[in-house]
């Protein structure tokens, strides 16, 4: 049983149009996931139903274990998402914003303080604790949502597009986080269409017209050529 | 178990956070229906002859009677309001927030309505208590007795929000709905007149209101302020709200497709 994310003949049709056709992977505990496709690949669709906020109809998800269609309450506690769009209360406080999510995860309200001081603390955000969230820039709010979506000590984490809108040095540090919190055993699918992300030892997907391309070591996938022209030359997309 | 009143507390906490800071919603919930009942009602108290009917025990001046429409328009304005937020949110993405919790769906809908409904009856006891002020009281116990009233009528309005939000994509498209929804139910109800008034000119208008839940709530509201109970009216306020509380679990279910079309 992996303690990861497990997805097996995964297939999501919107009418007649084909989003997502027989898509498998898995991704182990302990290992950063890059999930690398251009827009309309299907990623936003995939994040969709690992969330559950589409349901499969065909396929099976699991996560950390729990199968989501058959224990969703069991599968969602275990997980971590930091979604494309901010989802964030600007006229709430840091603090505040957190709280509301540690409620809705059914933390105790006794453990809630001292799980927020520490996962602000983890991402250099506690002096900004009590200051609204309509305060902070696109960095900060950004690494507030994922020490939200760490609150509750989820076992897989899902970032969808995370950095987008970020600039550089933002970037770098989110992407660098993250990083660590997976050498440090979390399970991290993080979905992108920027190839500057992925390094050379992540494990990457590429999700290209519904389908997985390709799976393996980026480094390993890309050969001689560099990731970018990789990408292109596979996905068809113009510079 | 704790996690279920936690969650609710939240989701509650946080419509009353959203409350103070848009304290320009509140007062434009206020203004309205003393628009109707200082303005609207003097003017047609002349025009608008009342007779007794229950619960009322003598003449009433139109001011008395459209009281109680006014506190359900209350509670329909921020029904509709608060779903109009639903779907704010849904555009600004912390409706996934909510939805990716890992409490049951209905869950959180249910704690969505309550904590919107809690706000609709603090304006209702404002604007009764304004009300009040200029000489337009009811019997003191039928403001406490009201209270189950105010809270049913506040949830099926709620509901009906929920089922209006999970059928609408986008913000735009909604304030068509708003004219569609928030006017035909409040002028086809007994609210600013009583249905008997409304058969003298159309019986059929008369038949369209008796069968709008917005006029039950609006009886269940003026039946309990004057310590009386409408049981027809609590009925069909108790099956409407288990209609559309059933569709709005229904639209927002994920595997039923009409979050297909949204996500």
């Amino acid at each position: 049983m992996s303690l990861g994310l497990r997805v097996r003949n995964l297939g999501f049709e919107y009418g007649p149009k084909r989003a997502l056709d027989d898509v498998s992977f898995e991704v182990e505990p302990g290992s950063f996931c890059a999930l690398l496709g251009p827009n309309g690949a299907g990623k936003s669709t995939l994040i969709s139903l690992l969330t559950r906020l589409l349901v499969n109809p065909s396929g099976e998800i699991t996560i950390a274990g729990h199968d989501l269609r058959q224990s969703p309450r069991s599968a969602l506690a275990d997980l971590g998402v930091v979604f494309q769009q901010p989802t964030i209360d600007l006229n709430l406080t840091v603090r505040q914003n957190l709280a509301y999510f540690a409620a809705l995860h059914g933390l105790a309200r006794t453990e809630t303080p001292s799980r927020i001081d520490a996962a602000l603390d983890q991402l250099g955000m506690l002096e900004r604790a009590d200051e609204k969230a309509r305060a902070l820039n696109g960095g900060h709010r950004r690494r507030m949502e994922l020490a939200r979506a760490l609150l509750h000590q989820p076992k897989v984490l899902l970032l969808d597009e995370p950095t987008v809108g970020l600039d550089a040095a933002a970037r770098s540090g989110i992407t660098e986080h993250v990083h660590n919190l997976a050498n440090d055993g979390l399970c991290v699918l993080w979905t992108t269409h920027l190839t500057d992300e992925v390094r050379d030892t992540d494990r990457l997907l590429v999700l290209h017209q519904g389908r997985i391309l390709a799976d393996g070591t980026a480094g390993t996938i890309r050969g001689n050529q560099n990731l970018s022209d990789w990408f292109l030359s596979r996905t068809e997309v113009a510079a | 178990m704790s996690g279920i009143w936690g969650v609710a507390r939240a989701i509650i906490g946080r419509e009353f956070l959203r409350f103070i800071h848009q304290r320009e919603r509140f007062i434009a919930a206020l203004v309205r229906p003393l628009v109707w009942l200082l303005i609207f009602a003097a003017g047609f108290r002349a025009a608008l002859g009342l007779s007794i009917i229950a619960p009322y025990q003598t003449y009433i001046t139109y001011e008395t009677y459209i009281v109680p429409g006014l506190c359900a328009m209350v509670l329909l304005f921020n029904g509709m309001q608060s779903s109009l937020s639903l779907v704010y949110d849904r555009e600004m993405g912390s409706m996934r927030l909510l939805l990716t919790s890992p409490f049951p769906r209905w869950w959180l809908l249910l704690c969505r309505i309550f904590g919107s409904t809690v706000i609709s009856i603090l304006q209702v006891y404002t604007f009764l208590a304004i009300a009040a002020l200029f000489g337009i009281t009811m019997p003191p116990w039928g403001y406490v007795v009201v209270l189950p009233g105010l809270a049913l009528a506040g949830v099926m309005l709620g509901a009906l929000g929920l089922v209006l939000s999970s059928f609408i994509k986008q913000l735009e498209n909604f304030a068509g709905v708003m004219n569609f929804v928030i006017f035909p139910m409040f002028f086809l109800s007994s609210a600013l007149y009583p249905l008997w008034k409304m058969a003298e000119s159309s019986p059929l208008l008369r038949d369209i209101c008796a069968l709008n839940p917005f006029t039950y709530a609006v009886e269940l509201i003026r039946f309990l302020l004057y310590l009386q109970m409408n049981w027809t009216a609590l009925l069909w306020v108790v099956t409407s709200t288990l209609i559309f509380g059933g569709i709005a679990v229904w639209g927002y279910d994920p595997a039923r497709g009409l979050m297909k079309r949204k996500t």
